[in-house]
């Protein structure tokens, strides 16, 4: 049962990961992008890691592709010159491909020989039966590796502040609304009660 | 009697008994979406002063059903410039989604269809996909009103979910399990909506944001936008919309009475309130939230679009930022964190 639903969902990944560079339409690229995620989610289930497959359904499907899609909606794409220059990037992406396919090839040769013990490395975790995913995956990120952990954190936080930096200008002449002063006005600022004299107006 | 009924589902196989619970869940939550439209209607004529559906049989309660039927009769009309796949899709989507939520929610205690460990998470991943059928609608549809709507959705429930998600962090602090029938359980004698009240309304406004509804129903505003992104639906597809977005409504009550009104618990375990089976306090809490909906919806004027996303990101995101370090602090500092 279990390996009938993995080779359902891995023949779904793949199809749409070949559809997402194949596809003429870069928004049905996107979307077939995202059925790719939600794939590999199905397969992180399939093995047990429901934390990193819900993870990667929020982080990838439920935000970044939302807004990869918001920009390639928006953005008025003009498909016959994406087309164009295909030989001049061809070199560039065989290389990408190439390292990836090397290093593809080392974790299938790690899975065959068996993984290295690493010096020092994590030690004391509990049996797996006694945890479930979401604390193992905890405990290791805070304790045995909290500072690569907090160093991550750090970089996330430097490119979000890079991509303010980037993308703030100060317009003059711009109206914006502040909310404090609107509150903070009185009522005789504003409003003012007249006696209006039939046919003379104010 | 029970015991017999008990042994014969023991043996039935485990496909049938799957598809037979899917069943039991998804055809009264289809009645009630129903009557939830019923209750819409009756309650806001109420606060209108107005008498709301009263013809089609007993007080009007069959009108849901009359409608469904009349637009089950309408013509399908697809735009001639549509995407014709994507824009059939995506009412499906929104359908799907806004059913296969319900596989994790307890009804009661071990009344849930699965019991995962990332309950919380799943229901999660599901609410935040739901924006793919609104995108998919609007740019599908080739119109532009259909396409602002479907945009303004996107960046609307983008930036609620973040503050939902903190707020399910504090939650969780004080429950020590993803899972949602001990978040339920560990609500006994006290609900959280007591000790974190202020991420209960951050929730619940949260919620309103999340399922496009008033005050936050930008997307689909017919003043400005004439109806949104479901301009160019018609027939079924226009009700599988409609359908999804009431099943919503329903899913996102479910969470609040999960997350803090305590589920199927009683609200104190004395005899005449614990002789109420805990799947009917359940749909008792559930229909308290879909009243406030309601009550929302007849009272509040639109948001303006600056405002719902100052208001996301400007007040609930840093306030809830704020309670979740502030409620760790306070569960560490009184070692009441859950082992």
């Amino acid at each position: 049962m279990v390996n009938i639903a993995f080779f359902v969902f891995a023949a779904i990944l793949l199809a749409s990961a070949v559809r997402v560079i194949t596809a003429k339409n870069p928004v049905h690229s996107v979307l077939f992008l995202i059925l790719a995620f939600f794939s590999a989610a199905a397969l992180f289930v399939l093995i047990g890691a429901e934390f990193v497959a819900m993870i990667l359904v929020i982080v990838y499907v439920g935000a970044v592709a939302v807004l990869f899609l918001f920009v390639v909606m928006m953005l008025d794409i003009n498909f016959q010159e994406l087309r164009q220059g295909f030989l001049r990037y061809l070199p560039v992406g065989l290389v990408v491909g190439g390292i990836l396919a090397v290093e593809l090839g080392f974790l299938a040769a790690t899975q065959l020989i068996g993984p290295v013990e690493a010096a020092g490395g994590p030690t004391a975790i509990p049996p797996a039966s006694e945890l479930t995913n979401t604390q193992a995956i905890g405990h290791i990120l805070y304790t045995d590796y909290v500072y690569a952990f907090q160093a991550s954190g750090l970089i996330l936080l430097v490119a979000m502040i890079g991509a303010i930096v980037l993308t703030l200008r100060s317009r003059k002449g711009v109206r914006r609304q502040q909310i404090g002063q609107q509150l903070d006005r009185k009522r005789d600022q504003v409003v003012a009660v007249r006696k209006v004299p039939t046919r003379g107006g104010v | 009697m029970f015991e017999n009924v008990a042994q014969l589902w023991d043996q039935l196989p485990l496909i049938i008994r799957i598809v037979a619970s899917i069943l039991v869940i998804t055809v009264p939550l289809l009645i009630g979406m129903a009557m939830l439209t019923y209750f819409e209607r009756k309650v806001m004529a109420a606060m209108q002063l107005r008498q709301g559906p009263a013809l089609v049989g007993p007080w009007g309660l069959l009108q849901a059903f009359a409608d469904g039927l009349k637009l089950l009769g309408k013509e399908v009309i697809i735009p001639a410039g549509a995407n014709r796949v994507v824009f059939v899709a995506a009412p499906m989507l929104t359908f799907l989604l806004a059913l296969v939520a319900w596989a994790v929610i307890p009804f009661g205690k071990g009344l849930v269809l699965a019991d995962i460990n990332v309950g919380v998470l799943y229901l999660f991943a599901i609410s935040s996909l739901g924006v793919y059928g609104i995108i998919m609608a609007g740019w599908a549809s080739n119109s532009k009103y259909a396409f602002l709507g479907g945009l303004r959705a996107a960046a609307q429930m983008v930036s609620y979910e973040v503050s939902i998600g903190l707020v399910i962090i504090t939650v969780l602090l004080c429950v020590g399990s993803l899972n949602l029938s001990k978040i339920v359980e560990a609500q006994k004698g006290l609900w959280f909506f007591i000790p974190l009240f202020p991420m209960f309304i951050i929730f619940f406004i949260s919620a309103l944001a999340e399922t496009n509804r008033a005050p936050f129903d930008l997307p689909e505003g017919e003043s400005e936008l004439s109806g949104g992104f479901n301009v160019e639906y018609s027939s079924m597809a226009f009700a599988l919309f409609f359908l999804g977005e009431y099943i919503n409504m329903i899913l996102m009550s479910g969470m609040t009475s999960i997350l803090f009104l305590g589920g199927w618990l009683p609200p104190l375990d004395i005899a005449p309130l614990n002789w109420i089976p805990g799947p009917l306090w359940f749909i008792l809490k559930i229909c308290f939230c879909l009243f406030c909906f309601i009550w929302v919806r007849a009272t509040l004027p639109r948001y303006r679009y600056d405002q719902l996303m100052r208001l996301g990101w400007k007040v609930f995101l840093p306030f809830s930022l704020i309670w979740v370090v502030l409620t760790a602090g306070v569960l560490v500092y009184f070692d009441l964190l859950p082992k």
